[in-house]
């Protein structure tokens, strides 16, 4: 028997996964593929980042050498213009005609362009392909203005790249609201709030009449409310029709709104005729996504072989990050199934809009919106693909975390079916095959499972899963510090405390490779000092720190820098508080009074520094290491003296922590708090190290956190006498400077440690691992070689070297520009900058 | 184009940046100078102006490599540029390079 002919029209990305999926497969078969555009398919769903300066060619899915390497006869820049279904042949545009055996269409779709008047015109564009995107950028040069008609998914992704392209970027949408097939109205609204604060004008309801000349501009768009909107280019995205007119006219079955009509195997009304991807319609649907076109690629591949599969419809979830907005969609994204119940929850603070949609007896996921936030993505997907029971309070799932929130469904809850990628249909079986055949990190099994390498949404979750099993596997996750040293932070702490290295030139020749980079040279640079404590402008130690360090003092947005002396506890002369208001007055600084209960002044000229501090230090103060991963502040509350409820002295305890600690650095920065009561003014259960009086003694609190995700200290020790404490806190903090990674703070650090908060009380507590005394030792030398880093270096010329704009002149960098607003300084804007520098001008 | 004398070694940090002001047809350009004395050619210069950042502080940035590049890390948000080509690693963006030498103990330009 001859072998099978099989003819593929259509190489998008469906009709290749059709052709890759059956040339690997074990039919045997002659396979020929005929293509329209120009090039071989390629990632349509990434083509916005041509904008953002991709190649087009690393959009490619595949070359002509690969196909001929598999056996494949493709033809490029020709459209089929027939089907003969008599005779069992194609025939192309261009007169090129190939006889199959099946057929299979994967032409796709269109972008829809409504009739509109004018429509024709140039400069009136669409949004599909990659000659589509080269038409755009030749369009919008040089050109002030840019609307996309069509407030979807794909449009908005297309205001995207106008506003990449410099242009002003403008949505207009007929229907009243924004992404109306995934969005109920609440998720509607809050989407537009955010895309017009990024500077994207929407315009809903509106109907275009006609497309005429422009004044000012070189079209013109009339609506139907008589008003009218000016723009240099037109793309429309008002949605997709399928390529279904060379079914039409052989005369296969086509679906009322268009599309080439399927069966489950995904066969046609021939039953030598298959249709896959986006031309294909199923029971009155267009599954418009790539992850579905995929399954019904691989099912009528099945259709060839003895295993035959079926598709029955695919999961249209969806997560995108549209001009920085998340946006998420699962499943029933509405509610709009019988007898589902919400739970809205809206922060019109931070704009964010979640909906969850649960059945009627309150145990499964429906479906699920999230504008704003797509942290809970993964999490309710997992819910709704694998039909997790729901816990009891189902609204956790999508209220900010709280002491009551479920947490996230880790990947060891997961049940082995789970779907983790649905673009490549990989489930967590296969990614634990993948690593029991070998894989040892994520890259490799991305290679070998193609997960994460579709639309990218789940790349979080498999890397979760991915770590989870190689931890289970007591496998090492790769947690190099970087390219220059293959060790993680903590080994580097021990190798340098053991072989008692003091330099990172040392250090690097020794143990490492290359001439490092900004992550390892602070991370060193943080280990020397913690355990040398040596001056941070010791010339070996001055490249290896931020800027912030290297200064001391806070970079600020424009290049000047801020200055943050130290307030022990808080308390503060009212002689100290009028050196800070003349100094800032002599600097024209902006002052402002921090979160840590001190004064911040902002705006110091780098070369302005030393003399500012050594006004500050003739007046007493120290330097508050505000640009350091070190001691911040140990915020007080009044306490014992003043307060009518006190029963300690909080203030007195909170100057004594911040006296011992100061100066002392580490893996991230540090907060400590003391209160008087349990009222707890000082709040120091939000801090690192908290401590709160008790009627007979301190209770201690440990590995607190405000900022990003906040948590709540953890009950450390209680009653303590103060020596004990003090012991405790020692021990604790050089055991965190050993053990944590960079910039991981103390409550991450404990959420990561194996054991515990029960571990660490034991470590340091019952001194279970021996090593309490050194640990002591250590906190003793850093106390007892304590310097104010500005004190040495004002008096140090050497040090202070550095401190000028200009290696060779006095002149003061011009684009640092003040304004004033209530009565201080400000940086200007770029507008404003632009502005003066006019009037400098003229 | 013409050499500059712009300062001399000891105005320069080993393993870091310094800035220098140079005029350029009429127009005063920072410079931002890196001295890394273990490489073969020593002196570095690119445009101080951080076209991310918007504000100019590119010589405070870390120095290293990324993998064969020489590069300053922005001490504002980062993003890596080369110290050959001044090209950013991380986004489509450039700044300006500047050919710099050693020439015994003073860092010429030419610009
Ligand atoms: C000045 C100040 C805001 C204010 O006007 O009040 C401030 C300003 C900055 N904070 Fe803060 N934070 C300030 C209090 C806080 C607080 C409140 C507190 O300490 O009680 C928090 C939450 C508490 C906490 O840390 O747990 C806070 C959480 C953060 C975070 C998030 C940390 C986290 O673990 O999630 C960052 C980012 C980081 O460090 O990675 C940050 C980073 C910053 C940086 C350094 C951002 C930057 O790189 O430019 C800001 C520059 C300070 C400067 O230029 O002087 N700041 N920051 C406050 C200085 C306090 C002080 O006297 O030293
Ligand atoms: C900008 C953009 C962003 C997107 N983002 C996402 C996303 O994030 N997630 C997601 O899942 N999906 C996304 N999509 C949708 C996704 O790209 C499509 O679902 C997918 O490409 C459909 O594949 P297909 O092969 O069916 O059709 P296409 O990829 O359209 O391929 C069809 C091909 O057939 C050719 N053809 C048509 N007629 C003929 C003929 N007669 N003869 C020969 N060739 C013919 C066409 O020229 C085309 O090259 C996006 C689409 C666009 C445009
Ligand atoms: S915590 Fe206690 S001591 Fe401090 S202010 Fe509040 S009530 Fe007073
Ligand atoms: S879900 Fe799209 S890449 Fe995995």
């Amino acid at each position: 028997m001859s072998k099978l002919k099989v003819v593929v029209v259509g190489n998008g990305m469906v009709g290749h996964h059709y052709v890759e999926t059956l040339a690997k497969s074990d039919v045997d078969a002659d396979i020929c593929v005929i293509g329209g555009e120009t090039r071989p398919a390629y990632d349509r769903v990434h083509l916005s980042e041509v904008f953002d300066g991709k190649d087009p060619s690393d959009l490619g899915l595949t070359t002509r050498e690969y196909y001929e390497g598999l056996g494949v006869d493709a033809h490029f820049g020709d459209f089929v213009a027939k089907i003969d279904r008599e005779s069992k042949k194609v025939v192309t545009e261009g007169g090129q005609e190939f006889d199959y055996d099946k057929l299979v269409l994967a032409t796709g779709s269109y972008p829809f362009v409504p009739p509109i008047p004018g429509h024709d015109q140039a400069h009136c564009l669409a949004y599909r392909t990659i000659d589509d995107l080269a038409e755009i950028k030749a369009s919008a040069k040089g050109k002030k203005v840019g609307v996309v008609v069509g407030g979807g998914l794909l449009g908005l992704e297309c205001a995207n790249a106008l506003k990449n392209l410099g242009l002003e970027a403008h949505v207009v949408e007929f229907a009243p609201g924004l992404m109306g097939v995934q969005l109920d109205d609440g998720g509607s609204q809050m989407l537009r709030r955010k895309i017009e604060a990024l500077g994207v004008q929407v315009h809903t309801s509106k109907a275009t009449e006609k497309i005429t000349q422009g004044d000012t501009h070189r079209l013109k768009m009339e609506f139907a409310d008589e008003t009218e909107l000016e723009t240099d280019m037109i793309v429309f995205s008002a949605g997709i029709r399928p390529y279904d007119q060379l079914a039409r006219d052989a005369d296969l079955k086509v679906g009322e709104r268009g599309g080439i009509e399927i069966d489950y195997q995904c066969k046609t009304s021939d039953e030598n005729i298959f249709a896959v991807g986006e031309c294909a319609v199923l029971g009155n649907f267009i599954y418009g996504l790539v992850a579905p076109g995929y399954r019904m690629a691989e099912a009528a591949v099945s259709q060839l072989t003895s295993d035959k599969t079926s598709f029955t419809g695919a999961d249209m979830s969806t997560k995108l990050k549209l001009l920085g907005v998340d946006v998420g969609s699962i499943g029933d994204s509405k509610g709009n199934s019988d007898g589902a119940l919400g739970f809205v929850f809206s922060d019109e603070r931070e704009d964010v809009y979640k909906r969850l949609n649960v059945s009627a007896d309150g145990k499964k996921v429906l479906g699920a919106t999230l504008v704003g936030d797509c942290d809970d993505y993964d999490t309710l997907l997992q819910y709704y693909l694998n039909e997790i029971d729901l816990p009891e309070n189902p609204e956790s799932l999508i209220l900010p975390a709280s002491d009551g929130a479920v947490p996230a469904l880790g990947a060891d809850a997961l049940p082995m079916t789970a779907s983790i990628c649905s673009c490549h249909n990989v489930s967590k079986g296969d990614i634990v095959e993948a690593i029991d055949g070998g894989c040892t990190t994520v890259a490799d099994v991305k290679g070998c499972t193609k997960a994460a390498t579709g639309c990218g949404g789940c790349a979080a979750l498999l890397k979760n899963v991915v770590d989870f099993e190689l931890g289970a596997r007591g496998l090492e996750v790769n947690t190099d510090i970087c390219e220059h040293f293959k060790h993680t932070r903590q080994d580097l702490f021990t190798i340098v405390q053991s072989t008692q290295i003091k330099s990172f030139d040392e250090l690097i020749d020794k143990h490492g490779s290359g001439s490092g980079c900004d992550i390892c040279k602070p991370a060193v640079a943080s280990i020397l000092a913690s355990l040398w404590n040596e001056h941070v402008l010791e010339s070996d130690l001055v490249p290896l720190q931020d800027t912030n360090d290297t200064f001391m003092a806070n970079m600020q947005k424009d290049g000047t820098y801020s200055v943050v002396p130290r307030v022990p506890g808080g308390e503060i002369l009212p002689d100290q508080l009028i050196v800070l208001g003349e100094v800032a007055k002599r600097y024209s600084l902006y002052s402002k009074i921090t979160g840590g209960q001190r004064v911040d002044l902002f705006g110091a000229r780098m070369n302005d520094l030393p003399e500012i501090w050594s006004a500050l230090i003739d007046a007493g103060f120290e330097t508050g290491h505000a640009y350091a991963k070190a001691l911040r502040t140990v915020k007080s509350c009044v306490g014992s003296t003043w307060c009518r409820y006190g029963v300690q002295d909080s203030v007195g305890q909170a100057i004594d922590l911040e006296n011992r600690y100061k100066g002392l650095r580490t893996p991230h920065k540090l907060k400590m708090g003391v209160s008087g009561c349990t009222r707890e003014c000082a709040e120091a259960q939000s801090k690192d190290v908290g401590v709160i009086a008790t009627e007979s003694g301190w209770n201690l609190y440990v590995c607190g956190n405000g900022g990003m995700k906040p948590r709540h200290a953890d009950l450390f020790a209680t009653d303590l006498d103060t020596p004990t404490m003090i012991k405790y806190i020692d021990r604790f903090l050089m055991f965190y400077v050993r053990t944590a990674d960079r910039l991981q703070r103390t409550s991450t650090w404990l959420e990561n440690l194996e054991g515990g908060l029960e571990y660490l009380q034991d470590v340091i507590i019952n001194d279970s691992l021996g090593i309490a005394s050194e640990l002591e030792k250590q906190m003793q030398h850093v106390v007892d070689t304590y310097q104010c880093e500005w004190k040495t270096a004002i008096n140090d010329q050497d040090k202070l070297k550095r401190f000028r704009q200009f290696v060779n002149s006095d002149k003061e960098d011009e684009a640092v520009l003040f304004v004033e607003e209530r009565g201080q300084i400000r940086p200007a804007t770029d507008a404003e900058k632009k502005r003066t520098q006019f009037k400098a001008v003229s | 184009m013409s050499a500059h004398k712009i300062c001399t070694v000891d105005d320069l940090i080993p393993d870091s940046g310094v800035c220098a002001l140079v005029r350029v047809n009429g127009l005063e350009e920072q410079v931002a100078l890196f001295y890394l004395p273990h490489t073969e050619q020593k002196v570095f210069a690119i445009n101080n102006w951080d076209p991310l950042g918007r504000a100019n502080v590119l010589s405070r940035g870390i120095v290293g490599n990324i993998g064969d590049e020489l590069v300053v890390a922005s001490p504002l948000y980062k993003q890596h540029f080369s110290l050959l080509t001044g090209k950013c690693l991380e986004e489509d963006a450039a700044v300006k390079t500047y050919p710099a030498t050693l020439e015994g103990d003073d860092i010429m330009l030419m610009a």
